[in-house]
């Protein structure tokens, strides 16, 4: 038997990790449990339940120490998890679609009083008709709130990108609320291979800063939280914010290198994928991203030059990075899964990159695709018809000025 | 240094300010008098917890605040479930070992009756069924008076308000006052009293009782609001007082379910009285005034029964 006579050093350890069995939620509540959070306040709602369900079963057994309010409504949680942070708490809470519609009111107030919350969404389509399925008309309904929102891929990255939250929301020179994104059902309710980090680890990288670092309620330091902002400082506090949101760009890209450099998992503000050469590429986010790939990887095949883009980070929205990596493609497609009703395009997410590259002077051949509302199935044909419209757009050099609704039942086709 | 003991004298009221002057309370305001009176109670320890509504607008205009306390405000509706928040992030710090365990931090919610009665009953609900240690206070100005003067539910029977106008179809609120503490009661908490300015010992001595209580407690407070209720800015002791004399406003305390009237009445004055005095009841008739009259009646009839005896007594003109 061989004798250790001193501690290894890091580096010479191995750097394999165990790889667990994990759906989105039971990923979700691990990395609640490894940043040991002080107080999580949660109202039940599908697809986010069982988030809460195995949070409730940590703390019951012990691997979890935390204050669980069991609040009789979302509005309550979001107050609930607002005033733990103002206390000084690490607070977390959970919710999808009307829950969050709920919480609205105090999402703006969790932002404007700059605690540091961080909340889980499982994204579901909003009523009326009501439908608990997945898609990102809640978490779009929630992007001028001044959160900072990150969108997961698949189960990994929720587990990562809400260890990074608190890193982030956290920080210092940021102060912001943190929403990570999860597909409903999608993310929240499949069992992929997920790597846990080790607590110690996530309490290295997300560590919890001494109190009073910021302003909390404490008897020996009475501030007053919540004040009323006449015309005179208002604007000024609302600037603050949006300087504050502008700033956090650094941190996350910082964090996200940083999470790279220690686990092996880099992240950025996008993903690109087949984009080197890309003649046509669709932008997208969260788990959809997977779908689009499945069809990039079937164009590649056939010879198409196409690429797509993730958007990890869509708040603060990642504009000079989109820009540079659409800057040579012939024409481009955002897929959304979210309609702005009356919008001058219809889809939240293209109008966002058509003002990117609007303001930047590049112009290009541009649909803005909507599909998969309500859970409404995306085949990966039918991204691959979005591909083939672009094709078109790119030769003949023309935009489609419309929003075009792909897999409707019509009898005119289900293109709309 | 918080009040822990109930006093027999005014003289034994903190000397220290807490919810300072300067704050742009109107005169005569009866809510922003018992707020001084309440943080003498609760002193250096206590996180306060504030919905929207007056109490918070006037005293909060930044860079300006009235309070020596650590002061929260997030929203109208959410006092309950912000004080729950608070109160759960100290047990999880203490427990934790990151705020000393041996100190007592006391967490105080209030509102106005329309952020406790209306919009704000479902997250106070919540808080006191989940049993967290927050002493709630109420000031009840029987209306939304931060917005103008518009009808709550705790707008009494007949009072005109800028939604209850007077009119020559409807004359004023034609609903009763909603039962708080009842709805207290059901919630079965520990400790729920009533109580008015225009009585100081026994109101502070039920924020000490309050104060004192591990778990929820609610104290429901009158606070006449002088351009709401249309009195003279010194009117305010005056108009409180005559609503416990003429039984509109009973002293109550209720302790782990045992109801008491803590300030008896032998004799009851005609609750005339107490409306002549308001120019928000100034369009009643006599025979509004008799409608009122027995309504109060079968109230007080109601309360003797309930602490099994005649604690207030009949009227004596
Ligand atoms: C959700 C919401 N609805 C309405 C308002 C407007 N509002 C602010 S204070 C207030 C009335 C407050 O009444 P009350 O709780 O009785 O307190 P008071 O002003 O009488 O002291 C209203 C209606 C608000 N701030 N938020
Ligand atoms: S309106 Fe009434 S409650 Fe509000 S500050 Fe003035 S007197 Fe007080
Ligand atoms: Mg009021």
């Amino acid at each position: 038997m061989a004798v250790v006579k001193e501690k290894p050093r890091e580096e010479q350890l191995p750097t394999r990790r165990r790889k667990i069995a994990a759906t989105g939620s039971d990923a979700a509540a691990y990395a609640v449990r490894d940043a040991d959070v002080d107080v999580v306040a949660v109202y039940p709602i599908t697809p986010q339940a069982p988030i809460a369900e195995n949070i409730a079963q940590m703390i019951a057994d012990g691997e979890l120490d935390a204050e669980l309010i069991h609040v009789e409504s979302e509005h309550s949680a979001m107050s609930a998890a607002v005033a733990a942070a103002a206390t000084g708490a690490r607070s977390f809470t959970a919710t999808s679609s009307q829950g969050l519609e709920l919480m609205h009111e105090i999402l703006y107030i969790a932002s404007g009083l700059r605690q540091p919350v961080v909340m889980a969404l499982a994204t579901r389509a909003l009523s009326a008709p009501i439908n608990i399925w997945n898609d990102y008309a809640d978490a779009m309904a929630m992007r001028d709130t001044s959160w900072i929102m990150i969108f997961s891929e698949n189960v990994q990255e929720v587990y990562d990108n809400l260890v990074q939250a608190f890193r982030i929301a956290e920080h210092p020179d940021v102060l912001l609320p943190v929403v990570v994104t999860l597909d409903g059902y999608i993310l929240s309710h499949t069992t992929e291979a997920l790597e846990p980090l080790d607590r110690e680890e996530v309490l290295s990288f997300a560590p919890k800063r001494p109190r009073g670092y910021r302003p909390v309620l404490d008897p020996d330091h009475p501030v007053t939280i919540g004040v009323l902002g006449a015309p005179n400082w208002y604007q000024e506090v609302k600037v603050q914010q949006a300087l504050a949101m502008r700033e956090s760009r650094r941190v996350i890209e910082e964090t996200g290198k940083e999470f790279g450099k220690r686990y092996g998992r880099e992240y950025g503000f996008i993903e690109p994928y087949y984009m080197d050469d890309a003649e046509v590429a669709i932008v997208t986010l969260g788990a959809t991203s997977s779908l689009v790939k499945a069809a990039v990887n079937r164009l590649r095949e056939q010879g198409v030059k196409a690429g797509m883009v993730k958007i990890r980070v869509f708040r603060p929205f990642p504009a000079e990075e989109l820009a540079k990596v659409l800057e040579n493609v012939n024409a481009l497609g955002v897929l959304d899964r979210a309609v702005s009703f009356g919008g001058a395009l219809e889809g939240p997410l293209a109008m966002e990159v058509l003002s990117t590259l609007a303001v930047r002077g590049i112009t290009k051949p541009f649909i803005s695709f909507i599909h998969g509302l309500g859970g409404r199935d995306i085949f990966v044909k039918d991204v691959v018809e979005m591909y083939q419209k672009l094709l078109e757009a790119a030769k003949s050099g023309k935009s489609v000025t419309r929003t075009l609704f792909y897999g409707v039942r019509s009898r005119r086709g289900h293109i709309i | 240094m918080a009040l822990t003991k109930p006093i027999k004298s005014l003289w034994e009221i903190p000397r220290e300010e807490r919810f300072v002057g300067g704050h742009a309370a109107c005169q005569g305001c009866g809510a922003a008098l018992v707020l001084r009176h309440l943080t003498k109670v609760v002193g250096k320890d206590a996180i306060i917890v504030n919905a929207t509504g007056c109490m918070e607008v006037i005293s909060t205009l930044f860079p300006r605040t009235a309070w020596r306390n650590p002061w929260l405000h997030l929203a109208f509706e959410n006092a309950g479930a912000a004080a729950s928040g608070v109160e759960a992030a100290l047990k999880a710090l203490q427990r934790k070992g990151v705020l000393d365990k041996n100190r007592y931090i006391k967490v105080v919610a209030i509102a106005g009756d329309g952020g406790t009665f209306d919009i704000g009953l479902q997250s106070l609900s919540g808080m006191l069924e989940r049993g967290h240690d927050v002493m709630y206070v109420v000031y009840d100005n029987e209306a939304y008076m931060n917005t103008g003067i518009q009808r709550s539910g705790a707008t009494p029977y007949g009072a005109w308000t800028t939604t209850t106008p007077v009119g020559k179809k409807f004359r004023g609120e034609w609903r009763p006052k909603k039962d708080i503490v009842g709805i207290a009661y059901a919630h079965r908490i520990p400790y729920i009293a009533t109580a008015n300015p225009a009585y100081p010992i026994d109101m502070i001595n039920k924020f000490v009782k309050a104060y004192n209580t591990r778990g929820p407690s609610l104290v429901h407070v009158l606070t006449p609001c002088t351009p709401g209720w249309r009195i003279p800015e010194s009117k305010t002791i005056e108009v409180a007082k005559l609503a416990v004399q003429t039984g509109m406003w009973v002293l109550l305390e209720i302790e782990n379910g045992k109801p008491k009237v803590t300030v008896k009445v032998r004799k009851r004055k005609p609750v005339r009285e107490y409306l002549k005095m308001q120019g928000r009841f100034r369009h009643l008739t006599e025979e509004d005034i008799k409608k009122i009259q027995e309504m109060v009646d079968k109230y007080v009839e109601e309360i003797n029964r309930w602490v099994g005896e005649e604690a207030i007594g009949p009227v004596e003109e």
